[in-house]
């Protein structure tokens, strides 16, 4: 017996990546009324942690067809569904001396027999096109790789699942599953922000949940058996190539350039991991993408880097297998019947290129489950773009804020040109919704910390302006504005060095040296600030 | 002939922040004739309060309001400290000239006295500092009294936002009041400069102007607040002006940088070290350094000057900083010192430079590195002996020290400057003598 508060839906997702934005839409267009609860917010594990690349499918040619072929037909549907979230730059596979010229050799008839279009480039062409390639590569092939906004893509997702009547909970997490013969009667959630914890209670219950699908499906009783690949990828001050850069050769470490607006992404590693908590980008690794990856391009070894990053892949079954990359990247579908449970699923593995794929087949279980009988249509419907979704798109808030041309929209942020008025928007989104927005969010849903500064300008100028609007009262400012920084100093902390170095001494200068952010009841001098002072305390007050 | 080259000197400095600023006034008082090369660019990022020493030990993050006392306990308990080899009454006798000599160039502070005094910010936190320009120490008596008082700011000034600072402190400062004005003039301008501002108010009209729009805001206030910009070269008049026609203590609050404060540091320290006959060759580089064998004399070759110059030099004085003053330089692998190429004490590997939490008690390893030097400032070679006989190093470039959490930058700058310029001096006098 409880008296919990409860909540009814037909479907419950539980995880708020790029899989579980996608069923939550592919679910509201059949008309099919859903939850989405997660832990944290909108991408928070490997979605939002990798290179943002829309796979032609022709890294995987030689070692797994079926993937690369599910790539290609997923990444040409999501560049005719979502195109104002790619960037369809094209993507260049070289090869340098030393490189196996079998490989080399195989790859355009692997390419062929997978349908992906591999066009041999002249060297020197390639070369004039992208001179950051070194003058050691020996083979060029173009294929049609793009740049993808993982951001993007998931909020906008959501966004029109909202529209159509799906619930999002942000910072709420599974606490337990109640379970009857053969159903989960009820999934009890708690929040983050405090409070009692809910029920929700949904004829069907989707764990989309990444590489914590694992720990989720354990709740509910049904062991499924996953291994962790931790990835580290390194974002550059600028950007040193107009195409994705992929090295031709078997998949390994640091392998893949991205474009990434005013950046590129480099990475990635692969280390098999055990715990999915205190995930990191360590120095070790960083120097191994650098030294790696400077083989094929070598402005690398001495350009600046601003940011690192990793993320953990959750990989499907194998346990035991020491090298992710020997692990399929295919997603798999878990109806955990053989679990004794006819109304959970799992949908996790996979890559953000299939994302929609894996939405679509988690959906049709659920469907025939629920007696639903409209089909997928996330093929054929393009996804609707909203204006509060795309502030992470480089140069987008830029281009806003010069056409607005409002005398009193100042910019807050001038490496990354996000004004005033981007940040209301992104905030008053939030708001009706029922959120209250944080920083953080903020920081998530635009381009706000994401230039060389990382937050050290910007956050306070952020924090300031939302002050000046009424939006933050009390000490809230300061609270937020550590947690913003702090998040992006775990980013930055395996790249300083050099200018990095400098920039980040400036940052604590600032933030330390005058703020004194560090210090005890920094905002509040009547606490116990300097009484009982140390100078009595050491025994030599004056 | 102003502008002749002399191109002997009984002391160079190498860096212009204020270690280097602090070395070249000092040795110019002691009658040394002087070359200091090297920008000023940063004491831009300067809030122009003068940190002592505020916390000791930095892991437990302990305040201290006197800050001899906290030397004191810092000399027994961390006798590496450069600040620890350095005695209570040279660094009353340094910090005593420092401000004397920028109230001759026209920048006053507050007495210094034996306290430190607590300084409001502009996020609304407290900072605890030393020395306290005139233009802020009304804030001082503020805080401590807490009034009814005024924050005022300016539409378009984005990093300064009185309302986040009353909020932030409202809860303990009852009669704390904001107010967001437009600043005259720029009423459709959507992005306000600190050091325009600044400059704008030292014009009486726009000054005139200001002021008659926070007039009618006073209500029961008894002091009031600004952003730091109240004037650059002429801020004593401006300063003035405001107290004069708002009838109540006027005080600038600190201000991100680029800070105004900052400028006027700058300035009025060029200002003094001119006056006192040091050549300045502020856009030059040094691009080597070498000595003669027996004299000991230096050479350094400079870029950055038309043509390149050579200057020679009895002693140096290395004040080039840490990594944003580029008197350090950390690649993957390691930290080196810029010119001379200098051992660097660092942590043994870059995963143990930062910690994972910004903010973690103990600091950073990295902002520890640093020259070792011997009891004459003089930094050490790779087998613990002075490098050279007459290179001194002073202010952040050494090690064992973090003062970014310690609150000590100014105090490490002034405080080493003084005391080696002090063994400069008598280096150099035993030399004439021998």
């Amino acid at each position: 017996m409880n008296f919990l508060s409860f909540i009814q839906t037909q479907v419950l997702i539980i995880g708020g990546g790029v899989t579980g934005t996608a069923l939550a839409r592919d679910l509201a267009l059949r008309g099919v009324d859903c939850i989405l609860i997660e832990r944290h917010d909108i991408n928070a594990g490997a979605s939002g942690r990798n290179h943002g690349l829309l796979h032609s499918g022709a890294r995987y040619v030689a070692g797994d067809r079926a993937a690369a072929m599910e790539c290609r037909s997923e990444g040409e549907i999501l560049k005719r569904m979502a195109a104002h979230t790619i960037q369809d730059t094209g993507g260049y596979f070289v090869a340098v001396q030393g490189d196996d010229e079998r490989y080399i050799a195989d790859f355009p008839s692997h390419c062929a027999r997978s349908g992906i279009s591999a066009r041999a480039v002249d060297v020197a062409t390639a070369r004039a096109l992208e001179p950051a390639l070194s003058d050691r590569a020996i083979a060029v092939f173009e294929v049609p790789d793009a740049s993808i906004d993982p951001f993007q893509l998931s909020l906008e997702s959501m966004a029109q699942a909202r529209n159509l009547g799906a619930r999002l909970m942000r910072h709420t997490r599974v606490v337990g599953f109640e379970r009857d013969a053969r159903r989960v009667r009820a999934v009890r959630v708690r929040s983050l922000s405090g409070g009692e914890d809910v029920r929700i209670e949904a004829a069907q219950v989707v764990n989309a949940a990444g590489a914590w699908a694992r720990e989720v499906a354990l709740l509910a009783g049904a062991p499924i058996e996953m291994t962790y690949s931790k990835g580290t990828l390194l974002v550059t001050h600028q950007r040193l190539a107009s195409r994705v850069v992929n090295r031709l050769r078997s998949p390994g470490n640091a392998d893949i350039m991205m474009p990434g607006g005013t950046v590129s992404i480099v990475g990635t590693t692969s280390t098999h991991v055990d715990a999915l908590d205190a995930i990191h980008p360590t120095t070790a690794e960083v120097d191994l993408i650098i030294e790696e990856a400077a083989r094929m391009l070598p402005v690398l070894a001495t350009t600046r880097f601003i940011r690192a990053y990793a993320g953990v892949r959750p990989l499907v079954g194998s346990a035991g297998i020491a090298d992710g990359r020997a692990v399929s990247r295919g997603f798999a579908l878990f109806d955990h019947e053989n679990h004794g449970l006819d109304n959970l699923a799992t949908i996790t593995g996979g890559k953000l290129t299939t994302c929609r794929l894996m939405a679509e087949r988690a959906a049709d279980l659920v469907c025939r489950r629920l007696g639903v009988t409209r089909p997928c249509v996330t093929a054929t419907t393009p996804l609707p773009p909203a204006a509060e979704c795309g502030g992470t798109e480089p140069g987008r808030s830029a281009r806003a804020w010069m056409r607005s041309h409002g005398v009193h929209d100042t910019l807050l942020c001038e490496c990354e040109m996000v004004s005033g008025s981007a940040v209301d928007a992104i905030y008053a989104a939030l708001r009706s919704a029922g959120d209250t927005p944080t920083l953080t969010d903020i920081g998530l849903r635009s381009r706000i910390g994401k230039g060389a500064c990382q937050g050290g300008f910007c956050a306070v100028r952020t924090a300031a302006h939302l002050y000046n609007r009424g939006d933050f009262e009390a000490q809230r400012g300061l609270a937020e504005i550590l947690d913003f920084f702090g998040e992006r100093w775990r980013g930055q902390r395996a790249v300083l060095w050099g200018e990095q170095l400098a920039q980040a001494e400036l940052m604590e200068a600032l933030h330390c040296g005058l703020f004194g952010e560090e210090l005890p009841n920094a905002g509040m001098h009547d606490a116990p600030r300097t009484a009982p002072n140390a100078d009595a305390a050491a025994g030599l007050a004056p | 002939m102003t502008d002749a080259r002399q191109d002997s000197y009984d002391v160079a400095v190498i860096g212009a922040g204020m270690a280097g600023m602090s070395a070249a006034l000092f040795a110019a008082e002691r009658g040394l004739s002087c070359i200091q090369v090297g920008s000023g660019g940063g004491l831009l990022f300067a809030s122009g309060l003068l940190d002592l020493l505020g916390v000791h030990p930095v892991a437990e993050h302990r305040l201290w309001q006197s800050p001899y006392a906290a030397l004191a306990a810092l000399a027994r308990e961390q006798p590496d400290h450069p600040l620890a080899r350095v005695d209570a009454g040279s660094i009353r006798s340094a910090f005593e000239t420092f401000v004397t000599a920028l109230a001759a160039a026209g920048l006053p502070y507050a007495p210094l006295g034996e306290r430190n005094r607590n300084v409001l910010t502009s996020i609304g936190t407290v900072k605890t500092t030393f020395g306290v320009p005139r233009s802020m120490s009304a804030g001082v008596d503020a805080l401590d009294a807490r009034p009814s008082c005024l924050l005022v700011d300016f539409r378009g000034l984005r990093e300064f936002s009185a309302h986040q600072i009353a909020a932030t402190l409202g809860r303990s400062w009852p009669g704390l009041r904001y107010q967001r004005i437009e600043f005259p003039g720029c009423e459709v301008v959507p992005e306000l400069y600190a050091a325009h501002l600044a400059r704008a108010l030292e014009a009486g009209e726009t000054r005139e102007r200001t002021i008659a729009r926070v007039k009618p805001l006073l209500g029961d206030a008894r002091a009031v607040g600004f952003p730091a910009v109240l004037g650059l070269a002429r801020a004593g008049e401006v300063h003035a002006a405001f107290e004069a026609g708002l009838g109540v203590p006027v005080f600038e609050i600190p201000t991100m940088p680029t800070s105004v404060p900052g400028l006027r540091l700058l300035g009025a320290l060029e200002a003094a070290v001119s006056a006192r006959g040091v050549r300045r060759r502020h856009q030059a580089t040094v691009r080597a350094l070498a000595f003669d064998g027996n004299q000991g004399t230096a050479t350094l070759e400079l870029d950055g000057v038309p043509g390149g110059e050579r200057v020679r030099a009895r002693a140096v004085v290395l004040a080039t900083g840490r990594f944003s003053g580029r008197g350090l330089k950390a690649d993957r692998g390691e930290v080196r010192e810029s010119i001379l190429g200098l051992p660097v004490q660092q942590p043994t590997s870059r995963e143990t430079w930062h910690q994972r939490n910004f903010l973690d008690p103990s600091g950073h390893a990295i902002n520890r590195a640093g020259l070792l030097i011997d009891d004459a400032w003089r930094p050490l070679d790779a087998d613990g002996k002075p490098a050279w006989p007459r290179v001194f190093a002073v202010g952040s470039i050494l090690a064992h020290q973090d003062w970014m959490r310690s609150k000590c930058g100014s105090g490490l700058a002034i405080a080493t400057a003084w005391a080696a310029v002090d063994q400069v001096a008598r280096q150099l006098r035993v030399t004439a003598a021998g």
